[in-house]
């Protein structure tokens, strides 16, 4: 009897103190919702005021002046902004979880070369983790397998959901490659200095990918019975069905990459990354490639760089009239909250606001293929959106009162804000 | 050892004329030879200041009898006549590996690291080896004795590389035919120490330079306990220590930041050590002149990096880039200084760049007489041995070179070297300088012979009317062998021994058909004497250094300046006020208000602008060469005052981020850690200016995560658990308790380190900034506080403090947190944003920290999150990152608000200061100005130049025929608490 009210008392304990594993996912869209008074922010470099929004169905139907007769249930949204949910590409949301935690850690697999790694079935929809990211209007991300040269098969995903099926708004959306560095880490435990060397095997590095690719395209073209699952799961980027993500830095890699990759005839590249790429902006454009560029809180990787490199990089490919969108790939799932602030940060370097947006929503899409759907404010599109009582990109003001995926008013409460109020009240006496 | 000794020295004695007086002889009868040997006619450096030309120089039994312009030669001297040459005293270097084989490096055995010695009888440490002697491994090496023959040198003291104390050393003359009895001039000549622990031993402390440095002050306390005779056990190590007093101390540094760390330690305990340098002291100069050492410098200037690949080129520094500039210069500067220092192989990859390195310096600067002090007279006073060594006045050892001319031009041959008055011939002196053309007639017909190359390893090549023939030459001792084959496929041989009076070559001729007969050729043309017209490069312009000296230092370094700043919004700490002026004078806030009088300052224009106090990180890593002294649990006696880095790039970028002082902390990788530094981000000042006037005085400690070494492969440091850390508190205090009470009675103690820091905590002049995460840790830390009776200054990440804020509150400790970081460890998985905001409203004082150098730059913007997250007002976020961290590290007196009185540690934003799209525009320090939005462009576009100007230089040097290295990034990491 004892061991049972034990065992009873420990679930009970359990739960009470980590609480339930996330909100519970919003019903589908049953009425009609109309946002009045916001100011509409498009995703697409334009910007509307006293803008009214009407979306029924889980698509938005209605973009209009005060004219617009509402329907359903109206939201007064006066002196509020409505912003189209952002969206965070190159993520390993949902494929760990605590990062010191090997058991929470399914983020890289075994391998070098293994497209046919898939994140979405690994993509834990009930991370505490990814719900923190909706709060701050991070509503879109794109899974992402981490690691080794190819690193594995991405899915792009709506933070809502009971489990990856619900989640995935674009099943196996593209393929991840690491492409080789010119320089490479000095193995100090070996006594070579702490910073970077020539890496000398960057040619024969090099080879093997193309070489790889080469021999999946060739499989793809042979029709040959047996199957050979990594040479297989490359044949969406040669069919034009699939991404290819590309992460490189140096304008030598960039170079070496985008020529090789075009010359196999693969059509959708993306250029992630990109330290360089204000070096090689006229070779980008005509090779149409666009670019995630890296997120803007993070250090110059040279002593020599001016202190604001990262700052402006983004506004400088932008100027330079590419397609440029946001990630932070490199950084903890956690911090992808702050997608909105990595936009802001381009603003103070004088990058317009609404185009700052675009970084993070419209351009995103474009760029991962599910503009049709997301990344706009735009009638016959997701209503995936959310209100903010403030300017969204700055910390300042990002204060979200609602949010919709697909039409589905979700919650903004996360493990986080449940602990805050239980504190709160406990020292209030509540 | 003995019985090594005995076998070489019987083994010598049969070989050598050296043989000791009083030892058996059974090989023959005993042969003494007392002649004399006199070189006349030379031009001898007797010292570098002393210099008689057409001298003689008087030597007998391996020493100076007589050096002067007029000497007797006694009858019984064997004539050297050096018409034309000079004598230099041979050299000396101080800093020697010769015939002492390095230890084997430990293995690593894959487990656990090793805290504990594993001597026994020694030092508690195994990195402290002063009962080493050199002597006891010392094998004397005869090929590389001659290598160091060659380039000149005659004595050398060698020691033991390794360890961080080193033993003695052995000055030894490179003399082969001698024995030990001759040789080995001091077996125990001179004691060494460096930072560096020993490769051949796996005690795990000291980790760091700043362990390192701790170390060596307790070693000095703990010899002088045990020279008190208070130490019951036996310790060899203080033994030896004790013993070595009287030598001369040699600290291996290596650097200017670890010349003047090496010094520091010598001022503390009343030892001037001379100090092995790095070769960057230029950089320095000043702090390094006041140090009053004596150097050891080492000419291993860097080769220029090899820049042809431009994408390559961007990995390497500019800092690096000028370092090559610059190097060469060193010596120059230290000369110019005043700074008196001796050369050294050491640090040269291969010993045979010695002389062109030596050459450079002087192409650079050094004066070749300053040069041949450092190799000679300062090096013999260095080992306290000038009565023995280093100059050719009567009575020295008879250590000499001879050269063909001045040492130290280009071309000049080293003919021999003498050591203890025994001869090594480099150059054969007597062989003749036979370069020229000659005509030779053979049969009728005539063939030309060109000699060339170098005096005395010439060449030659043989023509018929202008067809060159296969041709074979040597010429050695001044025989000449020459062996030809013409265009009728005969072969001529000729061999001769070269007349020194006759212009012309005379000898012996073999005919193809065997027959011999004799020739002679006939000198046509002597060879132009002058050097081959090579192209060489242009001097490399030596650049100005900056201060720092890296990318984005300054010409100058800031000074204070006074400014009105006119009609800004100013955050003056409680309070916003709009459209105000500040008045800064002589570096403090001279007055706040409307419509103010510039009167002589300078006048900005803040309309529209914010201004507000700099802003203050309570937990920072940037600025440091090391942050964790990870070989014992309690490391409280280490100062990351002795690590600060102030050419630290995230510095400069800090102070673009508004940042003007941080706390330098130690690291977390034991409960109880190492005390702070306090610095301001003074860009352009050496490290000990960046210090906090009368900086209160902090020390790290931690608990969870990284103290139970929970997240990589350790298990043998106690504590592995939440239980055992709280005991290592209980411990450390009742032990520090006893300690202080012993020695506020009156008592005699051991001086440690480590229980004075602790004691401190314990008498409230010094305070804890402990990391922290879950609640139940940071109850436990206060609770052991209070049964010591003190408080808690300050939990530093404190992720779960708003659990038990209030709990916090009644302590009155501090609390500075992350905003929003979570999910790294499992110990934050409770961590939310809202904890500054909860931590606030139960009146905790509460700062937002970076704990990195990439967010440290932008923490106006994180103090805005609490806005965000919990609702806190802007003015109460505001003071999360200015106020609340000055009063967190007790220097609200000065910093943190802008207030009349207060330092002008101010910065002028262009936006709203919480917000995304604010940027500092100027941010001043003491009314100086170290960051400036405008004059950041400039050095922009300056960096960009200097990079480019100096690639071309390297460029230039490499298409000259210079050696390069390959390209290369030189980079500290970037730290973080756990940064190991």
């Amino acid at each position: 009897m004892k061991t049972i009210f034990n065992i009873i008392s420990t679930t009970v304990f359990l739960i009470s103190t980590l609480g339930f594993a996330q909100q519970t996912p919003a019903g589908a869209q049953t009425e009609a919702v109309t946002i009045q008074g916001a100011t509409a922010h498009i995703g697409d470099g334009t910007l509307r005021e006293n803008c009214t929004l009407v979306f029924e169905n889980g698509k938005i139907t209605t973009l209009g002046g005060p004219e617009v007769t509402a329907k359903g249930q109206v939201i007064d949204a006066s002196g509020k902004h409505i912003y189209p949910g952002f969206i965070a590409p190159g993520k390993s949301l949902g494929l760990i979880e605590v990062n010191a935690v090997r058991a929470s850690n399914d983020q890289d697999e075994i391998g070098n070369l293994i497209p046919h790694i898939r994140s979405i079935i690994a993509y834990n929809a009930e991370s505490k983790v990814v719900e923190s990211m909706r709060p701050n209007g991070v509503l879109l991300g794109q899974i992402t397998p981490k690691g080794g040269r190819i690193s594995g098969t991405s899915t792009i995903v709506q933070f809502d959901a009971w489990n990856w099926e619900d989640a995935a708004v674009k099943m196996d959306d593209g393929i991840h490659l690491n492409w080789p560095t010119t320089f490479r880490r000095g193995r100090w435990w070996l006594g070579e200095p702490r910073g970077f060397l020539p890496n000398k095997d960057y040619d024969k590095q090099k080879l093997e990918v193309v070489t790889f690719m080469q021999n999946a395209k060739a499989y793809g073209q042979s029709g040959t019975a047996e199957i050979n699952l990594p040479f297989a799961a490359m044949q969406g980027v040669f069919d034009g069905s699939q991404h290819l993500y590309v992460y490189a830095h140096g304008e030598k890699e960039i170079i070496d990459a985008i020529s090789q990759i075009k010359k196999m005839g693969v059509a959708n590249v993306v250029l992630v990354g990109g330290y360089h790429a204000h070096k090689v902006i006229d070779f980008l454009k005509e090779n149409d490639v666009p670019v995630l560029v890296n997120f803007t809180h993070s250090l110059p990787n040279f002593d020599d760089d001016d202190y604001d490199f990262t700052y402006k990089l983004p506004k400088i490919l932008v100027d330079a009239g590419l397609l440029v969108g946001l990630q932070n790939a490199s950084a903890s799932n956690f911090q992808t909250r702050n997608l909105p602030f990595y936009a802001g940060q381009v603003v103070a370097q004088g990058l317009e606001k609404e185009k700052a947006l675009q970084l993070i929503t419209g351009n995103t899409a474009k760029i991962l293929g599910i503009e049709a759907n997301y990344g706009t404010l735009e009638v016959g599109k997701s209503a995936t959106l959310f209100i903010s009582e403030g300017d969204a990109l700055d910390m300042r003001t990002n204060q979200l009162s609602r949010a919709f995926i697909d039409g589905r008013d979700i919650s903004l409460e996360t493990h986080q804000t449940e602990l805050w109020k239980r504190y709160m009240g406990k020292f209030e006496g509540k | 050892m003995k019985k090594r000794f005995l076998t070489y020295a019987l083994l010598w004695a049969c070989a050598t004329v050296f043989a000791q007086d009083y030892f058996p002889k059974n090989d023959g009868v005993k042969a003494k030879n007392n002649n004399y040997t006199a070189f006349t006619n030379a031009k001898i450096f007797i010292t570098p200041s002393n210099v008689i030309e057409n001298g003689t120089l008087l030597i007998q039994n391996g020493k100076v009898v007589q050096v002067g312009a007029t000497v007797s030669i006694p009858k019984n001297s064997v004539v050297e006549d050096l018409q034309g040459k000079s004598i230099y005293p041979s050299f000396i270097d101080v800093f020697s590996g010769f015939g002492v084989k390095m230890p084997e490096k430990a293995k690593s055995t894959g487990r656990s690291a090793q805290y504990d010695a594993e001597r026994e009888g020694f030092y508690w440490n195994d990195h402290i080896m002063p009962e080493n002697m050199a002597i006891a491994k010392f094998d004397y090496d005869e090929k590389k004795a001659k290598e160091l023959r060659k380039l000149g040198f005659g004595v050398v003291n060698s020691h033991i590389q390794d360890g961080i104390a080193r033993g003695s050393g052995v000055l030894v003359a490179l003399n082969d035919e001698g024995d030990a009895s001759q040789r080995i001039l001091d077996d125990k000549s001179a004691q060494y120490f460096s930072f560096k622990k020993s490769i051949a031993k796996r005690q795990s402390y000291p980790t760091s330079l700043m362990g390192a440095t701790s170390l060596m002050r307790q070693l000095h306390h703990d010899m002088n306990w045990y020279a008190q005779g208070k130490v019951e056990t036996k310790d060899r190590s203080l033994e030896a220590l004790i013993a070595n007093k009287g030598l001369k101390q040699i600290f291996a540094a290596g650097d200017n930041g670890n010349v003047l760390r090496a010094d520091k330690i010598g001022d503390q305990f009343g030892v001037q050590y001379t100090i092995l340098a790095g070769g960057d002291e230029y950089e320095h100069i000043e702090d390094i002149k006041k140090t009053n050492a004596t150097l050891i410098v080492p000419i291993n200037f860097p080769k220029a990096y090899d820049v042809s690949n431009p994408y390559q080129a961007a990995y390497v520094t500019l800092k690096d880039m000028r370092h090559w500039n610059l190097a060469p210069t060193n010596p120059k500067v230290l000369e110019q200084s005043n700074i008196n220092f001796s050369l050294t192989l050491h640090g040269l990859k291969s010993s045979s760049d010695f002389k062109s390195k030596l050459m450079k310096a002087i192409s650079h600067g050094l004066s070749k007489s300053k040069a041949l002090e450092a190799l000679t007279t300062i090096p013999a006073a260095i080992l306290g041995k000038s009565n023995e060594i280093g100059s050719l006045q009567p009575g020295r050892q008879a250590n000499f070179l001879i050269t063909s001319g001045d040492l130290f031009e280009k071309g000049t041959i080293l003919y021999e070297n003498w050591v203890q008055g025994v001869r090594s011939t480099i150059n054969d002196r007597n062989q003749k300088d036979i370069r020229g053309d000659y005509s030779l007639a053979l049969g009728g017909k005539t063939y030309q012979i060109s000699i060339s190359g170098e005096p005395n390893k010439p060449k030659a090549s043989v023509k018929q009317d202008t067809l060159k023939l296969v041709s074979k030459f040597s010429f050695k001792s001044n025989w000449l062998n020459l062996a030809f084959t013409d265009s009728k496929g005969d072969s001529y041989r000729l061999v001769s021994l070269v007349d020194a009076q006759s212009n012309n070559l005379k000898g012996k001729l073999i005919m193809p058909n065997g027959n011999e007969s004799s020739f002679t050729a006939t000198k046509t043309d002597s060879i132009d004497q002058k050097s081959p017209v090579k192209a060489t490069s242009p001097l490399s312009k030596a650049l100005p250094l900056t201060f720092p000296n890296v990318g984005f230092g300054y010409a100058s370094k800031p000074r204070q300046e006074d400014i009105l700043f006119k009609n800004a919004t100013v955050w003056t700490g409680e309070t916003i006020l709009e459209n105000t002026d500040v008045l800064i004078k002589d570096g403090k806030v001279s007055k706040v208000g409307k419509d103010l009088n510039p009167g002589r300052a300078k006048v900005i224009d803040a309309t529209g602008k914010h201004l507000t106090a700099g802003v203050i990180d309570e937990h920072s890593h940037i600025a440091g060469l090391s942050i964790n002294e990870a070989g014992h649990n309690s490391t409280a006696e280490v100062r990351m005052t002795d690590v600060v880095d102030a050419k630290d790039i995230d510095i400069y970028r800090n102070l673009a981020g508004g940042v003007t002082t941080i706390q330098l902390l130690h690291g977390s990788a034991n409960p109880i850690g190492g005390q702070s530094a306090i610095i301001r981000l003074k860009w352009g000042e050496s490290a000990d200016g960046l210090i906090f006037p009368d900086m209160p005085k902090f020390i790290k400690f931690a608990l969870g995560e990284n103290v139970k070494q929970s997240n990589w492969q350790s298990f043998s440091r106690f504590p592995q658990t939440r239980m055992g850390v709280e005991q290592i508190f209980v411990d450390y205090f009742q032990r520090a308790k006893e300690y202080d009470a012993k020695k506020k009675s009156g008592q005699a103690v051991r001086y440690d380190e480590e229980m004075e820091v602790l004691a401190e905590i314990l008498n409230g002049e010094r305070f804890i900034s402990c990391h922290s995460y879950v609640q139940s840790e940071i109850n436990m830390l206060m609770k052991v506080a209070e049964k010591f009776d003190f408080k808690v200054n300050t939990f530093t990440h404190i992720l779960e403090g708003y659990k038990v804020a209030d709990k916090m509150a009644a302590h009155g400790v501090g609390g500075s947190t992350f905003s929003d970081w979570w999910a790294y460890k499992y110990e934050v998985n409770d961590a939310i944003p809202y904890n500054a905001a909860i931590m606030a409203s139960q009146g905790v004082t509460v700062a937002i920290n970076s704990d990195d150098a990439e967010m440290s730059r932008r923490l106006n913007q994180e103090a805005a999150k609490t806005v965000k997250y919990g609702g806190m007002s802007e003015i109460e976020a505001w003071k999360t990152v200015t106020l609340n961290p000055a009063k967190l590290l007790h220097i609200d007196d000065r910093v943190g608000s802008v207030e009349v009185g207060k330092d002008a540690d101010l910065v002028l934003w262009n936006n709203h200061p919480l917000s995304v799209y604010a940027k500092a525009e100027k941010t001043l320090i003491e009314g100086a100005v170290y960051f400036d939005l405008e004059k950041d462009k400039m050095l922009q576009a300056a960096v960009k130049k200097e990079r480019s100007q100096l690639i071309n230089m390297m460029l230039n040097e490499k298409e000259n025929g210079a050696k390069t290295q390959g390209p290369k990034q030189n980079k500290k990491p970037k730290f973080h608490c756990d940064s190991l």
